[in-house]
């Protein structure tokens, strides 16, 4: 196990990712309480709120994923589904 | 005729001529030299008409220069030489010709000053970009060529009946600011949307492109769809139709992108994503918004381009399109990686790159216009954005898990072209007054105030959690999106079908019923006009009548004819 882990690339190795992963928890944490020193002129108010920046992006994230995932049910065909109307698949 | 008077765009069309005579190391010279050469004409263009020819009644104004024209053909002629530094090992020679005059169109768009030779560069990008997606190989390149060749042409026609209507109606074809308030303009507005992939028409852009060869879907990234951009400032500048339609496609663009599989299809539907922010900017219409479209322009040129060379690259030492099937392919390709990384920071926006730098110009035009809704709608794309395109496309493409394929890294010719992309995404991070100098207007905007970097960071990083928090939402499936060409891939097409069946169906009753007919009188003549074989006997119409008979009848018919006359 431990070979195994040496031997593929440093940053696929699951105690870097482990450690990417702290590296960005703390990134992230950094981002928010910096705005205690530096202040953020917003231009509607709300957009200077501590943290505005962070939870606005998260959320609509948020919400373009589960609007995508919605609508995916919606639209989603299998890959050929053009090709049964068209002309035939020549790989196939 | 001295060397201003030239439009720049015929080097390059010479060029496109002279790839398909010339063999070799020559050829490679042509490939190279042609996009120089124009880039160097480009920038000599001065302000105002060069010259004027009488066509018919019209004064035909070929080259008419201005710092917006010249911006985009600048950055055209340089995507040229960049794609074609990029291509020229790989590519066939017909695609590099057909890149170039592609190429030539739209320079030739950019420095048109009248309506008339407008049209014509936009048909010569129209037919050539059709040739470049020909050139690709994969199983769908055919018919996905027809489709987008008949839907440019479509756009074309559109385009020209409202240029021969603002023709007729005002007797002016100058390329001017118009307003859409009569059915010529609204026309031309179309048209030109059509090129732009607007709703409910994006669907030729992601259909298309992916199809092309690894190398041709490069040089389609950038030209299409950005002339059509530079159309929109030079005559629909504050149109307030644009704001929706532009926020509509930043929207549709993340969304489609977020369902998609194909790695070239996420990065297409980017770009309608990417081109629904100048749309929008142009629908504010302020010099803000404006120099906001036109920097953004000029930067999504190379940072989408750099993506799509990287995609290409992968594809080209794959030959896999799709991101279910790679994956982990930094260990083998890190050049390829880390440009590919750099154009998705840059797409994304972040400080230091050029999509800071451009992106925030359209916010701050937003902000500066109290548009709360659009300011917000755009901040929220700028964070789907680095969820579709910036985290989406490398991590399926170089991390997510070990595919086990070890493919060597780029060509030295790829690497030298994406090192260069690379390059001035970040120059242009870094040292914005060097684009900035080049808008159509004076810039009083500083990009790098510490609370500005800061909310996009919060932006970018919480985006970035949310992508690896969600991603079990996000599983690739091997799948496409139905989009609004369904209507005339599927439904048309059935419509057309069933019509045809129905049709025929009434054909056919339609030719028993005449064959029954035609069966029944000749039955009736053979039996009223003939002799029967059988027992000789005669039809009324076949037998021997005595003249007293016939003289009686004649009598009988002129009597009453000689009655009705003086009745």
């Amino acid at each position: 196990m431990k070979a195994r882990e040496q031997s593929d690339h440093w940053l696929a190795r699951p105690s870097s990712v482990k450690r990417i992963w702290r590296a960005f928890w703390g990134l992230l944490a950094l981002s928010v309480a910096a705005q205690l020193a530096i202040s953020i002129k917003g231009h509607f108010r709300v957009d200077g709120w501590l943290g505005f920046g962070a939870a606005f992006g998260f959320l609509s994230c948020l919400a373009m994923v589960l609007a995508a995932k919605g609508l995916g049910y919606l639209l989603k065909r299998h890959e050929r589904y053009y090709d049964q109307g068209e002309e035939p698949a020549d790989d196939a | 005729m001295t060397l201003e008077l030239i439009p720049p765009g015929l080097a390059l069309l010479l060029g496109a001529l002279l790839i398909g005579l010339v063999r070799g190391a020559l050829r490679s010279v042509v490939v190279l030299a042609a996009p120089l050469l124009t880039l160097w004409m480009a920038w000599q263009v001065p302000d105002g008409v060069a010259f004027d020819i009488a066509f018919l009644d019209y004064r035909i104004e070929p080259l008419e220069g201005s710092p917006v024209r010249r911006l985009f053909a600048i950055i055209f002629a340089l995507m040229a030489f960049v794609g074609g530094l990029y291509a020229y090992r790989h590519a066939r020679w017909h695609e590099l010709a057909a890149a170039h005059a592609y190429a030539a169109g739209a320079i030739g768009v950019c420095f048109a000053g009248d309506l008339i030779t407008l049209f014509l560069f936009w048909e010569l990008m129209a037919l050539t970009s059709t040739f470049v997606i020909w050139s690709g190989s994969q199983r769908r390149t055919r018919s996905a060529g027809i489709r987008y060749a008949i839907m440019h042409l479509l756009g074309g026609v559109i385009l020209k009946v409202g240029i021969e209507g603002v023709a007729v109606h005002t007797g002016s074809i100058d390329v001017q600011a118009m307003m859409v308030n009569n059915f010529d303009t609204a026309m031309i507005l179309i048209g030109i949307l059509i090129n732009a992939a607007a709703p409910p028409v994006s669907a030729w852009l992601s259909d298309a492109y992916p199809e092309s060869s690894p190398t041709g879907s490069v040089f389609l990234s950038a030209f299409t769809t950005k002339t059509a951009v530079l159309a929109l400032i030079l005559l629909f500048p504050g149109e307030p139709l644009l704001v929706g339609i532009g926020l509509f496609m930043v929207m549709y663009g993340i969304i489609y992108a977020l369902l998609e599989n194909n790695i070239r299809r996420i990065l297409a539907f980017s770009i309608v994503n990417q081109v629904g922010f100048m749309v929008c900017a142009i629908g504010i219409g302020t010099e803000m918004a404006l120099n906001g479209a036109a920097a953004h322009a000029f930067a999504h040129i190379i940072y989408k381009a750099l993506l799509f060379m990287s995609a290409g690259a992968v594809i080209l030492r794959t030959g896999l399109n799709r991101c279910s099937e790679v994956g982990g392919l930094f260990r083998t390709m890190p050049l390829t990686a880390i440009f590919g990384i750099v154009g998705a920071l840059s797409i994304s926006g972040f400080p230091l790159t050029s999509g800071f730098t451009t992106k925030t110009l359209i916010s701050q035009a937003a902000a500066d216009e109290t548009l709360e809704f659009t300011y917000f709608t755009l901040a929220a794309a700028s964070a789907g954005v680095f969820l579709h395109a910036g985290i989406k496309f490398p991590w399926f493409v170089f991390f997510q898990r070990d595919s086990g394929l070890r493919p060597k890294d780029a060509p030295w010719n790829m690497s030298a072209a994406m090192l260069i992309f690379a390059f001035l995404c970040i120059l242009l991070g870094v040292a914005p007054d060097l684009l900035y100098r080049l808008l159509p207007y004076p810039v009083d905007y500083a990009p790098y105030t510490a609370g500005k970097v800061l909310f996009y960071l919060q932006l970018l990083l919480f985006s970035g959690l949310a992508f690896f928090l969600l991603l079990p939402l996000m599983k690739r499936t091997e799948t496409i999106s139905l989009d609004a060409d369904w209507l005339w891939r599927v439904a048309l097409l059935g419509g057309a079908r069933a019509a045809y069946a129905v049709l025929r169906k009434a054909g056919h009753a339609l030719e028993g019923a005449v064959n029954r007919v035609a069966r029944k009188l000749r039955k009736l003549a053979a039996r009223h006009m003939s002799i029967s074989p059988e027992d000789g006997r005669s039809g009324v119409f076949a037998r021997t009548w005595p003249i007293g008979a016939t003289a009686l009848w004649i009598a009988v018919l002129l009597t009453s004819y000689v009655f009705v006359y003086y009745l």
